[in-house]
């Protein structure tokens, strides 16, 4: 163990962190935008609306995240159509490519995660909210997401973790992301223990991070169902 | 309970012998790389085969030993030689002092100058002034990378791939501008291949030992100093007995060895 050369380039990983992060919270947020209406939409008894986004899915849940960048970076890569259009700056950067394909997978899961929560709202809640005469979007704004939400943290909050996890698939890419680095300073003194346990610490750290988040949100989201105190049962007796 | 330390000490001794016999080298395990063209590379059906890869085969051949190829990916293969994974290195590693601290290299087996490379044209005249901004793209953890840490780190963007093969897509692809590698698998892994017609050599053959070295030789772990000397002996023999030219001619139309 020669921990010197980890504090020595310690730099490398700080910068490989802020790629991770930026990586992983991006593809993140703009998954979740995504798989949202699409989970929705998913819902539909419309069998076209439907299609699309069960193809959409099964193709992502279907392959290796590995396979998905693979095809955009190297794939994409070779099509002279591509290249020659508006769409190459884009493709053309590695970071671009790891982030569109990190977005495209984590939509896909998501949407079946909020799809199966969707689906399983109470009978009940949506009865009474036609009840009162609520349109079909103020329904879904106001009693079907939310509850679905609360219903869908604990799985989406893998989806976190296996998303932060996955992005170490970037540093096969060229992107210096916390693996990145660890590839690099592995490569330059010759000492994977060293530079790949500090990967792990960094990943793990990230994850604690995640499940405290998680945490938080969920004492917010979930008040309703804690125990009260409430002075009914003094009351009672 | 018994029995059970029975097995242990069975499974103990038959390593024990193990390692004794492999100090006798029947038998050398050899790492290899197979994305490298054209030093080493996979055939269509899946063989590893060149340069490196025939080069093994006689060595071991001229030492009366058998032979096992093992490949393995390029910045993993100095730590599985340590991992005790194969007894040998053979994949065109060019013996420098860094990493002599820690293997122990046989004699080089050849020896060729590292190049630039870039799109026909694209660089008028070389110069560490052009280079700047540019992507310029290498095979991580290679003398070539240290090179372009050391020199350019902080003038120009550098693109670290796992193998060779990589590289080559990507500056075919536009995502690099600049490839520096060896010259002999530049020019046969790549520019004399249909998808590498419109790139070039630029800049001076780089020579410098303290990055490139003085060649490429075997890396063995620093313990197992028969086994270097087994191979210096059997290079030698190759040399001398024709060997070495036969296989040198099956891929070049020059001298690898230097002088």
């Amino acid at each position: 163990m020669d921990l010197s050369l980890i504090i020595e380039n310690i730099g490398i990983y700080i910068e490989g962190l802020k790629h991770t992060v930026v990586l992983v919270s991006v593809s993140l947020f703009i998954g979740l935008l995504l798989a949202i209406p699409l989970a929705v939409l998913r819902t539909s008894k419309n069998y076209f609306i439907q299609a699309p986004i069960r193809a959409y899915v099964y193709f992502f849940r279907g392959t290796p995240l590995l396979v998905q960048m693979f095809i955009v970076y190297y794939g994409f890569g070779q099509f002279e159509a591509i290249k020659a259009s508006f769409l190459w700056p884009f493709f053309k950067e590695a970071y671009f490519c790891a982030l569109f394909a990190f977005t495209l997978n984590t939509g896909a899961y998501t949407t079946e995660i909020i799809r199966g929560a969707i689906e399983a709202t109470p009978h009940g809640e949506i009865e009474a909210a036609k009840a009162t005469g609520m349109s079909r979007m103020l329904m879904l704004r106001r009693i079907i997401l939310p509850s679905a939400f609360r219903r869908a943290l604990p799985t989406y909050s893998n989806e976190i973790i296996f998303m932060l996890h996955g992005s170490s698939l970037a540093s096969v890419i060229t992107i210096i992301d916390i693996t990145g680095a660890a590839r690099i300073i592995n490569s330059r003194f010759y000492s994977p223990y060293e530079a790949f346990l500090t990967a792990a610490v960094f990943y793990m750290a990230l994850t604690f991070l995640i499940v405290f988040l998680v945490k938080k949100l969920e004492v917010r989201w979930y008040a309703h169902l804690r125990p009260q105190e409430t002075a009914t049962v003094e009351a009672r007796v | 309970m018994k029995k059970l330390l029975i097995a242990v000490a069975v499974i103990a001794l038959v390593c024990a012998v193990g390692t004794v016999q492999a100090k006798d080298w029947k038998k050398v395990r050899i790492g290899v790389e197979g994305a490298y063209p054209p030093f080493s590379y996979v055939t269509p059906d899946g063989k590893l085969e060149g340069f490196d890869i025939d080069i093994a085969r006689a060595l071991v051949n001229a030492m009366g030993a058998e032979i096992e190829l093992v490949a393995q990916d390029w910045d993993g293969i100095i730590p599985a030689l340590l991992a005790k994974k194969y007894d040998a290195i053979i994949a065109s590693m060019s013996i420098t002092e860094e990493r002599k601290k820690k293997v122990a290299f046989t004699n080089k087996y050849y020896n060729t100058p590292a190049k630039f490379i870039c799109k026909k044209g694209a660089i008028q005249e070389f110069s560490s002034a052009a280079l700047k901004g540019k992507n310029i793209g290498v095979q991580r953890a290679t003398i070539h990378d240290r090179y372009l840490t050391d020199n350019y780190g902080k003038d120009v963007t550098i693109k670290r791939y796992g193998t060779q093969d990589e590289a080559y897509l990507d500056i075919v692809a536009g995502r690099v501008d600049i490839l520096l590698a060896d010259s002999v698998a530049l020019a046969e892994g790549f520019l004399k291949k249909p998808e590498g017609q419109d790139f070039q050599f630029i800049g001076p053959d780089l020579t410098d030992p303290k990055w490139f070295g003085i060649g490429a030789g075997i890396a063995c772990r620093k313990e197992d100093k028969d086994l270097v000397e087994l191979f210096n002996k059997a290079i030698v023999q190759i040399r001398t007995d024709g060997t070495y030219k036969k296989i040198q001619d099956k891929y070049f139309d020059f001298n690898v060895y230097g002088e």
